[in-house]
């Protein structure tokens, strides 16, 4: 929580309970302890080790191929970051991978068709591009939070379980997507200036699409962790009953959750649209196991309750990660979706053992 | 302080509570006691606001008041703490403690307010050292790996922080150990020494003779018997929760 900024007394409490915890452990205890709450960094560590070790050099281990992987991860940050607050009400959002398909599919429509007529777009010119470009974020974020405000209304007012609604709105939104698109790419790329400023635009260095999942990240951390909002969302996913008894609308607290998941969807589905000029159902069809991954894999409780927004923020490199030595290795990059299957499957693991181990 | 007069309640055909009389002083613990079934937690759950009495008049420092919901009760000073603690686990105690009511910075105004951490452990610490409860090592501690006993004081602390003058707690001690019981019997006689009016539902006669100033039994919705505290017996006790005799019917006090 808020270690740092408290005062001495607060430390020396703080130090205290620690210790106590620590002595009634064993040795064997106190290692598992130790590999539990460093285990992501071992394993984030042993990933870039294997491929560096597997991979020609200068190709894996670089400054301009980590910029690379930053820039593919800048979009499973956001939605891990919307992930983080479902999974700590307790609950799930298995359509984020939709919602940002169909909010990417109707911003980007809309970004062409406000960018000129359809001949002048398909000689590649976009005489209206800035307008376009403002309109067609705006339509993705706005779509985007729509899509996370219909979860939210249907978990809330028919009490149906997260997992149903989402897988639910999972579908609707795929197959709404390709009956928008017709299941083709868009006609054109979006506009270049787009691509420019925004996808390949770099700044001290960075892709731009990582400093705003870096500004999303320190955003989502204040919130989680120092506004009443995070304290909310865990409270609710701590004891739900116990959240309404003392006051908390707890209804409007998982709408707004998610919701908030829709938002950065959307926010995701307009990088996407910068980033590779178009979009397509077949490269979002593991962001749901990517983000989600991300999430349980740094440190986030599936029970709900308990999470970490930095985590979350270094388990989204575990995919691209793969993915990236992968391909450099010339093997089938499908492995990387089996790597975080297993991932995901051993952290829910040990979660549960840990749990089990604390209520004792 | 809290007056119930002639309280009814129903559900359906079935009568919970016929014209039930009740009080609570200042400074006074009433013990409630009574066979499964006979209304106690109706009686409570009508003070605490989430059920409306058919029938009666709740008088509240003199004046006749309506509770309507959970928020009515806590606005006027009355919180309960039920049995099955509204403490989320993986919250640690200051949060438990501010849960709803967090004290905040308001650096923009209805916008970002963050949370005010250290105000709010200093609170949280002056508020346990004042009620004496000693058993807490570190207020950043998680509740879940709190014993039952703390857990209880800390439910019952943070009912009591709110300027409330009527604390209802529902089986307090129900589940503890001994020297866990022992702790939250002792927070109940600080809430007394500070003023408060508590009603206590227990079904431990032996803890209700120790700790109630009036004990009062119901007995299939009716007010059965009213005992001052050194008055009675175990048995007198159970003679009125069984209805084996019938004893000072309704309270004269």
């Amino acid at each position: 929580m808020a270690k740092g900024k408290m005062g001495s007394s607060v430390k020396h409490d703080v130090i205290a309970a620690e210790d106590v915890i620590t002595s009634e452990l064993t040795r064997g205890e106190r290692a598992l302890d130790l590999v539990w709450r460093s285990w992501l960094f071992i394993f984030l560590l042993g990933l870039i080790v294997f491929f560096w070790s597997q991979t020609p050099a200068n190709s894996f281990l670089t400054g301009s191929n980590f910029k690379l992987i930053a820039l593919n991860t800048s979009e499973v940050i956001l939605l891990a970051i919307g992930e983080t607050f479902v999974i700590v009400t307790a609950g799930i959002d298995l359509s984020i991978g939709g919602i940002l398909l169909i909010a990417g599919t109707c911003g980007g429509k809309v970004m062409l068709a406000l960018s000129g007529t359809h001949a002048q777009v398909q000689m590649g010119l976009y005489p209206h591009a800035t307008t376009a470009i403002c309109v067609g974020i705006a339509v993705c974020i706005v779509m985007g939070t729509a899509w996370g405000l219909v979860n939210g209304l249907l978990i809330t007012l028919l009490k149906l379980p997260p997992f149903i609604v989402t897988l639910g709105t999972l579908g609707i939104t795929f197959g709404l997507s390709d009956l928008i698109s017709g299941g083709t790419n868009f006609f054109a790329p979006v506009p270049p200036s787009f691509t420019d400023k925004i996808g390949n635009g770099t700044f001290l260095g960075l892709y731009v699409p990582i400093w705003i999942a870096i500004f999303f990240l320190i955003v989502a951390h204040i919130v989680y962790h120092h506004l009443r909002f995070g304290r909310y969302t865990a409270a609710v996913g701590s004891n739900e009953e116990g959240a309404r008894r003392t006051g908390i609308a707890v209804n409007r607290q998982i709408v707004k959750v998610y919701a908030l998941a829709g938002f950065l969807a959307g926010s995701a589905a307009v990088l996407d649209l910068a980033i590779f000029t178009n979009i397509s159902r077949a490269s979002h069809s593991s962001d749901n196991l990517n983000a989600i991954g991300a999430v349980v894999i740094g440190g986030t409780s599936l029970f709900g309750g308990v999470g970490t927004i930095i985590g979350s923020a270094i388990g989204a490199f575990i995919p691209t990660i793969a993915q990236n030595g992968l391909v450099i290795m010339n093997v089938p990059s499908f492995w990387q979706e089996v790597l975080v299957g297993v991932t995901i499957i051993f952290a829910v693991y040990l979660d549960q053992v840990r749990r089990r181990r604390s209520s004792k | 302080m809290l007056e119930l007069r002639g309280i009814s309640k129903h559900f359906g055909a079935v009568q919970a509570l016929t014209e039930v009389d009740f009080e609570v002083y200042p400074g006074e613990v009433v013990a409630l006691v009574g066979d499964n079934g006979a209304g106690k937690s109706t009686l409570v759950k009508c003070v605490a606001g989430t059920h409306a009495p058919d029938d009666g008049k709740i008088v509240f420092e003199g004046r006749e008041v309506k509770i309507a919901s959970p928020s009515d009760a806590t606005h006027l000073g009355i919180e309960t703490v039920y049995q099955d603690l509204a403490l989320c686990d993986n919250l640690d105690v200051v949060q438990n403690m501010f849960l709803g009511r967090e004290r905040v910075q308001r650096l923009i105004p209805l916008a970002v307010e963050p949370l005010s951490e250290i105000e709010m452990e200093k609170q949280a610490l002056d508020v346990l050292k004042s009620l004496r409860v000693t058993t807490i090592d570190s207020v950043r501690t998680k509740v879940v790996s709190l014993s039952g006993g703390q857990r209880q004081s800390v439910a019952i602390s943070k009912a009591v922080m709110w300027n409330s003058k009527v604390v209802l707690l529902d089986e307090p001690t129900a589940a503890l150990g001994v020297a866990q019981t022992e702790q939250v019997l002792a927070l109940i006689a600080q809430l007394r020494e500070q003023g408060l009016g508590v009603v206590v539902i227990s079904h431990n006669l032996a803890e209700v003779l120790d700790v109630a100033d009036r004990i009062v039994v119901l007995r299939l919705g009716r007010r059965a018997a009213t005992f001052e505290r050194g008055e009675a017996t175990p048995d007198d006790v159970v003679a009125a929760i069984t209805g084996a005799r019938m004893l000072k019917i309704g309270g004269n006090r």
